[in-house]
């Protein structure tokens, strides 16, 4: 559980965050929300003290950041960044590596576990640990990042923007192996992102900023259904609310038991919205429903999308 | 390639040869000197062996070098840390003053203070070899990215060891080039403290000039060109060595 507690950090007089509270429950994955500007950069990076709060204090387990040595602290806590911030003249491997390593691990545990990373990351071991960051793609790189930030098993990660910068197919695909790390791993995570899109797939809990003062904080759907004021609205519902709301329903949640239809199955985890687009690639108003063994459980139609 | 085929492609490999042959060989060159200028007499500088010389030489700009080296990497280092940002405008300053100030002025200031002798003249290459040094590891500490920076002490690593492990290696090539270039100029520069005593390849080029013995001139002369050439090629292949394989080209 990391608590925010009334924190604020000024800039040449300025407030960039103002009194902000926030309490991220053990194993969420919270996204810090916001235009440009709005503090959650600057929230994320008090966190492990890469910028030093001026007022307020950051628990973690209860525990105040500031009563470790930053140097300790920060061993304990995954960060992964937009630019990846990769080591260039370290190989993929030692790149992993880098925390354990600080952490004195033995030689054989650090290679086991970055081959661990590597597979996890759905990169060839054997391929990619040899290899330069410049060898690799911009989605590589990043995978590459990220599994450098979980290499020591920290029970917090931090990610600033981390599929910022990476064309859309690639983030897409990173996006989805971020959600299934989460569920296999059970990590906290805080996540910082101006990408509503992206707030919405993979958040457990969403923080919206504005200019430094928490403008709403809770369940992707609460923020879509009863946005707390008009900056909220206008933020999360800039443009195609409805598409938003089916994003963040699962098929579970509205198809028909124990029906059948024929066509392409559609996995019950799937969201409404994926499910609309199954519909529209194959020309159908019913789909069936399947099971993560491909047994069809039910169906879902058309008509209860927009129940 | 096979390791002798490699070496017989090097440049490196075959001027350094050719040096030291000319370096051996030079006592023994009195005919064809003498053939050349009958009028210089002797023919070959020979109040010192070549070597000797050569040693001498060496030994003064190593000094100067590697104290310029480790003083200018410290101010560069300590001037690209948030402490010590203030002082780089002085530090940029004193070093451009070390390198204007003319190294014969240095060593007419200096012999006073230090005697004749080998001293003023590494004084005088040690002020004069600072700039290329401060300022290419300067520049060399600024290219590392930011991002890299931020990772590296957001992954935890303690301020020296982001220094040590990250931001000296990506700078390296760029500090290593400063270094070449100081040494370069001082192992020119380092026949002019022949003036004042110190023993160089700059002695029989200083004997032959106030003699008017034009063979002196010349074996002094083509002995340190080589001496230059060598080694500048000995930094270049070094400075390969150590670009780490994904820094900018």
């Amino acid at each position: 559980m990391i608590e925010l507690d009334r924190i604020s950090k000024f800039y040449n007089g300025r407030a960039v965050v103002e009194e902000l509270s926030l309490t991220v429950p053990t194993g969420a994955l919270c996204v810090l929300l916001g235009p440009s500007g709005c503090g959650k950069s600057t929230t994320l990076r008090m966190v492990n003290r890469l910028v030093p709060a001026d007022r307020g204090t950051i628990r973690i387990d209860g525990e105040a950041v500031d009563a470790l040595p930053v140097a300790a602290l920060r061993r304990r806590i995954g960060y992964a960044i937009q630019s990846t911030g990769l080591f260039p003249h370290w190989r993929v491997e030692d790149n992993i590596a880098t925390v354990p390593r600080l952490l004195g691990w033995k030689r054989g545990r650090m290679r086991d576990r970055v081959t661990e990373l590597l597979e996890m990351f759905r990169l060839d071991p054997e391929t990619y640990r040899g290899k330069y960051p410049h060898e690799l793609s911009g989605g590589e790189q990043q995978r590459v990042g990220v599994a450098r930030a979980l290499a020591a098993d920290p029970e917090l990660l931090l990610m600033d923007e981390p599929f910022g910068a990476i064309d859309p197919i690639a983030r897409d695909s990173l996006q989805g192996e971020l959600a299934r790390i989460h569920r296999e791993t059970g990590k906290t995570i805080v996540f910082v992102t101006h990408d509503i899109e992206e707030a919405l797939r993979l958040a457990s809990d969403i923080a919206i900023l504005d200019r430094g003062r928490l403008a709403q904080f809770g369940a992707p759907l609460d923020l879509l259904e009863h946005p707390a004021s008009d900056f909220v609205r206008d933020f999360v519902g800039a443009q195609g609310i409805g598409l938003k709301l089916l994003s963040v329903r699962r098929v579970a949640e509205r198809m028909r038991r124990g029906e059948t239809a024929e066509g392409e199955k559609v996995p019950l985890e799937a969201t409404l919205r994926e499910a609309l687009a199954a519909m529209t690639v194959h020309h159908a108003s019913v789909l069936p429903v399947a099971d993560g063994d491909g047994t069809v459980v039910g169906t879902i139609a058309l008509t209860d999308l927009v129940r | 390639m096979p390791r002798p085929l490699r070496l017989a492609a090097s440049p490196l490999w075959w001027t350094a040869v050719l040096f030291v042959a000319l370096l051996l060989a030079m006592p023994h060159t009195g005919a064809l000197f003498h053939a050349a200028f009958p009028a210089a007499k002797p023919p070959v500088y020979a109040r010192a062996s070549f070597v000797e010389l050569f040693l001498s030489q060496a030994g003064i700009v190593a000094t100067a070098s590697a104290t310029a080296s480790a003083l200018g990497i410290a101010v560069a280092v300590f001037v690209t840390r948030p402490a010590g940002r203030d002082f780089r405008a002085i530090a940029d300053a004193l070093a451009t003053i070390g390198q204007t100030f003319p190294p014969a002025a240095v060593l007419a200031l200096a012999v006073p203070a230090l005697g004749f002798g080998p001293r003023p003249t590494v004084v005088a290459l040690f002020l004069y070899g600072l700039l290329p040094i401060v300022e290419n590891a300067i520049a060399g500490l600024e290219t590392v990215p930011g991002a890299v920076r931020e990772a590296a002490a957001g992954m935890g690593m303690t301020g020296w060891q982001v220094l040590a492990r990250v931001e000296l290696p990506l700078a390296a090539p760029v500090i290593l080039a400063g270094i070449r270039v100081s040494v370069t100029i001082g192992i020119g520069t380092a026949t002019i403290g022949s003036t004042v005593g110190a023993l160089t390849l700059g002695t029989p080029i200083f004997d032959g000039l106030a003699g008017n013995k034009v063979p002196l001139v010349l074996q002094g002369a083509i002995l340190v060109a080589l001496f230059a050439i060598v080694t500048d090629m000995a930094f270049a292949r070094l400075e390969r060595r150590l670009r780490p394989p994904g820094a900018a080209r």
